[in-house]
């Protein structure tokens, strides 16, 4: 009976949270859809999201590019595969590890400087003092976050993917002697603009993901000091899982 | 409407966090125009009952009625437009951080009036001059004292000439000098705007100074209200341990 108990009051609180998300989301596109958005703020938001992640994502999109290289060149050229390595890591930096390593990465820097400083605002009664101004938190608040991500986090996922290609290419160079024009020709004959598309449709997705969890996670902070470091954490946790379930959802459609 | 006409209409309140009742049977009328100040214990709902004539609180049984429209029924866009017309000055003044002075008092007249750049600026130093604050127009809250945040937390309640200010706390935590200017600014607010002026305190030399009416919260429902003078000379016992801040006394500890 306890353990029915904790299944239904578990399910209760995950249909709770996922309809406050979807609320959240379904108002701020109606803000969007009325152009009833803070423009300068938008920007403002769009340039700090962006540049607060921009040398960590490149960083970790070098290292992955670079170690599938590694792990592959040697071995494909000993079984004289070597020309087909640049398309074997830009298969899959461009397809799977470029959008999700990418929002992964915002997740946790983004995601959670979100859920911090909106949680901050609420228990500093900042949020309560926008909603006595006649002023909607979701339009002043979250309507310039999601848009910002959406704008910045496309094109994250570009640099990404260029400087873990480049990145592969250095030490297939490096290790296993392929030239780099071997290497791009690879490249060329494996992606189609198609599985670029695709891939940065994935990182839309993932922005929307980040913003709305984020946003929801600090609207919802209760308890003080306390309650923004849990706000934070959950922000992180919640947008990985979800971002690597959709990531497995949105493969099997697009890719199969 | 008319001064001394019942602008705002608290009937039957009830209001419950989860299981804890706050509020139960509170009925309170709030004549247009004058300065009403509730006053109660620490933690008996007053700050909440300021909360339902904005709407930012809505109560599970009972009536919010302000200037004629009952807010419980009430649409969320209805609402949003309602609360342009009452300010509201936290306790802890709930300055927006990342933006200045000017900025904080600027907003509500950037997001809710037809005003340009130069009848904004204009409205803000006319605001900010009225409160004692004009040079710290482009300082940060984190740089202000705290007479000076709430201060500026004034000035964004009443810089759109609303018809209702809520004052929740005004002068907790000030010095007499600070506690006496705030007083004299809640009564200028008062005369020069023509506004309904509701104030939650314990501070009672404060609220003797500038009440018109006050109203006493106890166990979450009103039971004394009139003006000043009547509370003052009233006979019920719980009423004089308040005004008198005797430990003995009806009122449990």
């Amino acid at each position: 009976m306890n353990a029915l108990e904790s299944l239904g009051r578990l399910t209760i609180r995950f249909l709770e949270y996922a309809g406050g998300v979807a609320a959240l989301g379904a108002e701020a596109t109606g803000f969007i859809l009325r152009l009833r958005v803070r423009i300068v703020e938008t920007i403002s938001q769009a340039y700090v999201l962006g540049t607060q992640s921009t040398v960590i994502v490149l960083l970790t999109s070098l290292f992955t590019g670079m170690v599938i290289s590694l792990e592959s060149a040697v071995q494909a050229v000993q079984y004289g595969f070597g020309n087909v390595v640049g398309g074997a890591v830009a298969y899959g930096t461009v397809r799977e590890l470029g959008p999700m390593l990418t929002a992964v990465v915002v997740a946790g820097r983004v995601g959670s400087a979100i859920a911090a400083e909106i949680g901050s605002m609420v228990v500093t009664e900042q949020v309560e003092a926008l909603e006595a101004l006649g002023l909607s938190p979701t339009r002043m608040l979250v309507v310039p976050r999601l848009i910002g991500l959406l704008l910045t986090l496309p094109v994250l996922t570009v640099f990404a993917d260029i400087i873990s290609v480049g990145g592969g290419m250095w030490i297939a160079h490096a290790v296993a002697n392929i030239s780099p024009q071997d290497y791009i020709t690879s490249v060329r004959q494996t992606i189609t603009m198609t599985d670029v598309g695709k891939g940065l449709l994935k990182s839309v997705v993932f922005a929307i993901i980040i913003a709305l969890v984020g946003c929801y996670q600090g609207l919802t902070t209760r308890g003080g000091a306390a309650g923004v470091g849990k706000a934070t954490t959950g922000s992180v946790v919640l947008a990985i899982i979800l971002i690597f379930t959709a990531n497995f959802t949105m493969s099997y459609l697009l890719f199969r | 409407m008319k001064r001394g006409e019942s602008i705002i209409e608290l009937d039957d309140i009830e209001l419950a966090f989860g299981e804890k009742i706050v509020l139960s049977g509170l009925s309170l009328r709030i004549p247009a125009g004058e300065i009403t100040c509730i006053i109660g214990l620490s933690g008996s709902g007053k700050s909440t009952t300021l909360r339902l004539i904005n709407g930012l609180r809505l109560p599970r049984r009972g009536r919010v009625i302000v200037k004629g429209a009952d807010l419980c029924g009430m649409a969320y866009a209805e609402l949003i437009e309602l609360r342009k017309s009452i300010g509201f000055a936290f306790q802890f003044a709930a300055l927006f951080d990342s933006l200045t002075v000017g900025d904080n008092v600027a907003l509500p007249l950037r997001e809710n009036m037809r005003m340009n750049d130069a009848q904004i600026a204009s409205t803000v130093r006319e605001t900010l001059e009225m409160v004692g604050l004009a040079d710290a127009i482009d300082r940060l809250p984190a740089e202000l004292s705290g007479g000076m945040v709430k201060r500026a937390g004034f000035a964004r309640a009443v810089v759109t000439k609303p018809e209702i200010v809520l004052f929740d706390e005004p002068t907790s935590g000030l010095d007499p000098i600070v506690t006496h200017l705030l007083t004299k600014i809640i009564l200028d607010i008062n005369r020069r705007l023509g506004a309904t002026v509701v104030v939650v305190s314990h501070d009672m030399q404060s609220v003797y100074q500038m009440a018109d009416r006050i109203a006493l919260l106890f166990e979450g429902a009103i039971i004394a209200e009139g003006p000043v003078e009547e509370i003052r000379a009233s006979d019920n016992p719980i009423v004089q341990q308040f005004l008198q801040g005797r430990d003995q006394g009806p009122i449990p500890l």
